[in-house]
């Protein structure tokens, strides 16, 4: 399986994120520019957390613009999987490919910590190797956390079962305690805690290897199995 | 000021319009006579920030050249960006501490920011990748407003920076004492990881090479930091707001980016941060270690708004800029690698033979100064030195042995004491996770990061307890050192070497410059005896302010190596059965104890004495058992002595202990008491731990019922709490204070 991990200047979790792939899945992985145009040769795009253009307007706000998302909007459409993670999540929902949209914690101050999630549907693609209602320790690092989306969108969240992870304790102020959306199809995930950072033991965690197993189990059960 | 407004050379000369930025009457005379006429307004401008206490050292650098610093591991000693210290396998670590107090007294958040920002550069200007940030700071009370605000927004300055630059702040210390209330410290550590073949260094070698300006362009911010960061804060700081630089960690993220990629050019010659004194320091320092010149033409500067003046240009100190020598006919290499990230970069100079610093401003020549008299030859102060009254008072005092009527409330109250109480609420707001190499966490006795691909990791640390030093400046300076020392060896590492940041009052107090002479001898006495070469550091003076000095403060930063990842070692209890011991005998030591602060509100006497020899032993046991696999869990007996030890080796771990400790409950429980350390060991492993430190006293075992047992010999109970109890003192504390309105 090959994975393009996207670098935006300012993108800082995108090493992590090619290191969790190399290392931990031991699968193939490329690290894309910003600017370039055509991500198709791709199995899956991951768009990485850090600071984007600074975020000095909205997270994730100028990164939607970047010339390398209209590929990956266009792969996305297509029904690629995608990942955001953190900062990337940020540029899912201003690219519009998820719904809602990011505030400041309700503390007002930016949040490092392991956190423990609930798997609120283990039957997307991101997350078949996990258990529904299994509790993962991932961290999160971030000051622009905080899910909010209308009642009515999180109705249909709802009842897609769009919601994926959910922290086991309002850390942020998220709407439903949500940490994690995929859109209608299934195929895009943005999250807010970092699976890359719980991929050893070592590290504190393995917990977030499972997500990037799911990827490739999916992957092998679509693609490759499947005539 | 326009160029037209700017004083003639004899105006500057008769209105003594030199000593506003700083330089003193016998100063210019000496720049005068460099010169050979009197000084231009640039020229001046250009010598005031150059002979500055913070570029030039002036009244540290006779005690600065007493500290060791060779070894047989030290690759870069003290004079570039950074030391490194080797650490096999052809790779090395670079290092350095730096202050930022005076902008962070006046302009809290970007103070702080810009702080961090410049010594990252100081870092990857030497070719070295930062894996780890860490500080040290120093606050007033949280129980005033003002001390709340400093606090609060030195944080957030620290977090946002460092946060979006991707670069792990891993861990840190901070104390809480009066003194420090209008002169906070904002100290910042930068630990890099480098391959010995990428070693860079800021030269400006090669006549006709070619002198580039990469990075973000040049503004009116700064100008004279470094002047304002010589003399002490008074009322009028606050106009020097504009003293205080405005950092964009997005600029400092891409210019990092590139640097790496740049130091990889064979055509780069040398490479140097333009931090305190920005263009002014770079190019006369490149310049003079290389024993060449530089020729620039100011017009060529990147520039952020129009009509900049050659003084402007030099002595701003706008942040996020590198100054590179690049091997003429390779200009191009440079500006591809800076165009795909964003960045300028400019042809500014050239090196040239003549060992002058010469500027070009509109075809005009604009300055012409010999560039080691910039670098190397400010003038060199042997300040009076009168022992401190406060140490001739303190070594009177007889000593205190307290009598304690509740050990459990003592306990509890310790643990509230925001210089005991967890730091969670600060590094909660540092990402100390990105680059994935964070092992141990902060909050043990030093932070451990992983060497990607090897089998080894990096501890690090900062340190100082300056309450030791106010009271005896001599051995708190050995404490300093040695308690870095005792943090690495509880990790599991063998102690390289350090890098320090001494921040003190105005050295031209005698008993200032005593403070600051005695216990930096005391440092380097310590440092000989670990064998920890100083391979850096920073000079902060002139931090006081009408209520008087602060404590004298010097920080130590250490990096340790830990040869194994088997090796790496918490402090906190890991397996109910487990048994505790405390290596060191213990003493009634209350002089700058927090128990005394608690109980009397100030700090008084003798600070516990050092020796040196027993410390160094004591050291090599620890290392020793933790490398023989005997070892569970090690920490060092700081600040709250045993008692606070055992309850912060219980946080966290749903784990209890009962231990047994001797009649003295005071001195056992909360002396300080230097040299000691509390470890668990497996108790299948007791006998052959007790063969190799056969002065370990057994204290008691780790249980798993989450209480905290203490009994004295005779069986009678002396403390008996809860440890949800002691953790939610511990945890609760510091958020109650930041809460706080009143």
């Amino acid at each position: 399986m090959k994975f393009a991990v996207i670098v935006f200047p300012g993108s800082n979790c995108d090493n992590d994120m090619y290191y969790a792939i190399e290392e931990g899945l031991e699968e193939e992985i490329d690290k894309v520019w910003y600017t370039e145009t055509d991500v198709s040769k791709y199995d899956a795009i991951l768009l990485p957390g850090g600071f984007s253009y600074g975020d000095y307007l909205r997270s994730g706000a100028i990164a939607r613009f970047a010339p390398v998302m209209e590929s990956v909007i266009e792969e996305a459409d297509k029904g690629k999987p995608v990942l955001g993670v953190c900062n990337g999540f940020q540029v899912l929902l201003e690219a519009r490919l998820l719904p809602g949209a990011m505030q400041r914690n309700k503390d007002l101050k930016f949040i490092c910590r392991p956190t423990e999630l609930i798997v609120e549907n283990d039957q997307t693609g991101f997350t078949n190797a996990y258990e529904i209602g299994e509790s993962v320790t991932i961290p999160v690092a971030h000051g622009e956390g905080n899910y909010y989306c209308d009642e009515q969108t999180l109705k249909e969240l709802q009842r897609n079962k769009q919601i994926v992870f959910t922290y086991r304790n309002d850390i942020n102020g998220s709407t439903a305690n949500i940490a994690g959306i995929v859109n209608e199809q299934g195929n895009v995930l943005g999250m807010m805690p970092h699976p890359e950072r719980a991929t050893s033991d070592l590290l504190g965690s393995a917990d977030g290897l499972k997500l990037f197993k799911s990827m490739l189990k999916h992957w092998r059960e679509s693609y490759v199995l499947t005539p | 000021m326009s160029l037209l407004l700017e004083p003639s050379p004899q105006q500057i000369k008769d209105d003594k319009i030199y000593q506003e930025m700083g330089l003193k009457d016998e100063e210019f005379a000496m720049v005068e006579k460099i010169l050979g006429r009197a000084p231009n307004y640039t020229e001046t401008g250009v010598f005031s920030v150059m002979w500055s206490e913070h570029c030039s050292y002036k009244h540290s650098k006779v005690l600065l050249k007493k500290f060791p610093s060779k070894g047989e591991r030290v690759l870069q000693g003290p004079g570039e960006g950074a030391g490194i210290v080797d650490i096999g396998d052809g790779q090395a670590v670079a290092f350095k501490m730096e202050s930022h107090n005076h902008p962070s007294a006046i302009e809290p958040y970007q103070g702080a920011a810009t702080g961090v920002g410049g010594i990252l550069r100081d870092v990857f200007s030497m070719g070295a990748k930062p894996i780890a940030l860490m500080n040290s700071l120093r606050f007033g009370e949280l129980q005033s407003a003002r001390g709340r605000y400093l606090f609060e927004e030195v944080v957030a300055g620290i977090a946002g920076y460092g946060n979006c630059v991707g670069v792990p702040t891993v861990g840190g210390e901070v104390q809480f004492d009066p003194c420090y209330e209008g002169n906070p410290l904002m100290n910042a550590m930068c630990v890099g990881l480098i391959d010995h073949k990428d070693i860079q260094k800021g030269v400006a070698e090669g006549t006709g090479n070619t002198v580039m300006y990469v990075g973000a362009s040049t503004g009116k911010d700064g100008i004279h930091g470094a002047t304002f960061a010589s003399e002490e804060l008074s009322e009028e700081s606050e106009s020097k707001r504009p003293s205080v630089q405005v950092g964009d960690p997005f600029m400092e993220k891409l210019l990092l980016e590139a640097c790496l990629e740049l130091v990889q050019l064979d055509s780069l010659v040398g490479i140097q941060d333009m931090g305190a004194a920005g263009l002014a320091s770079s190019s006369s320092e490149m310049a003079s270690k290389a024993g060449f010149g530089i020729e620039m033409d100011l017009d060529k500067v990147p520039q952020r708004e129009k009509d900049m003046t050659p003084y402007e240009m030099m002595l701003s100190e706008s942040q996020e800029r590198m100054l590179l020598v690049v091997k003429k006919g390779h200009e191009q290499e440079v500006r591809n690698i800076c165009d795909r990230w964003g960045l300028y970069a400019a042809e500014v100079g050239r090196v040239t033979e003549e060992q002058t610093l010469r500027l070009l401003h509109q075809n005009e020549v604009v300055a012409e100064i010999p560039a080691d008299a910039l670098a190397e030859e400010a003038p060199v102060y042997h300040p009076e030195s009168i022992e401190h009254a406060a140490f001739t008072k303190n070594q009177q005092i007889k000593e205190t042995v307290f009598h304690i009527d509740d050990p459990k409330k003592t306990l509890i109250d310790l643990l509230q004491q925001p210089t005991i109480a967890s730091k969670e609420w600060i590094y909660d707001q540092y990402d100390y996770m990105v680059q994935t190499n964070t092992v141990v966490q902060p909050g043990s006795d030093a932070a451990v990061l992983r060497v990607r691909d090897k089998n080894k990791a990096l501890a690090m640390t900062t340190d100082s307890n300056s309450r030791f030093i106010y009271l005896d400046p001599e051995t708190g300076g050995k404490i300093a050192v040695a308690e870095s020392a005792r943090n690495i060896v509880c990790s599991g590492g063998i102690p390289l070497g350090l890098t320090d940041c001494l921040n003190y009052g105005n050295p031209e107090n005698p008993e200032i410059y005593w403070q600051l002479e005695k216990s930096t001898d005391g440092m380097s006495a310590a440092c000989e005896t670990l064998e920890t070469p100083v391979i850096g550091g920073n000079v902060s003076l002139y931090n006081e302010t009408k209520a008087g000095a602060v404590y004298p403060t010097p920080v130590v930063g250490m990096v340790g190596l830990i040869e194994n990842l088997e090796h790496i070692t918490t402090q906190s209890f890991k397996q109910a059965g487990d048994a505790v011991y405390v290596i060191g005998e213990t003493t009634p030591d209350f002089g700058g104890s927090e128990l005394q602060k608690l109980l009397e509100g100030d700090i008084s006497g003798k600070a516990p004495s050092l020796d040196l020899e027993l410390e160094k032993h004591r050291q090599n046991q620890v290392l020793e058992a933790i490398r023989a696999g005997l070892v569970q869990s090690a920490h060092d007996l700081a600040e709250g002595g045993l008692g606070v030890a055992i309850a912060e080796s219980l946080m966290d771990t749903g784990l209890g202990a009962t231990v047994t400790i001797s009649e003295e409950v005071a001195t056992d429980l909360f002396s300080e008491t230097q040299s000691r350390f509390l470890v668990s060991v497996p108790a299948h492993k007791k006998k052959s731990f007790q063969k190799m430190v056969p002065d370990a006293r057994y204290l008691g075992t780790v249980t798993n019922d989450s209480q905290l047992e203490v009994y004295e010999q005779s069986g009678e109970i002396v403390l008996q709490a809860k440890v949800d109890e002691l953790e939610d003192a511990w945890k609760g504390a510091i958020p109650c204070l930041v809460k706080s309105r009143d």
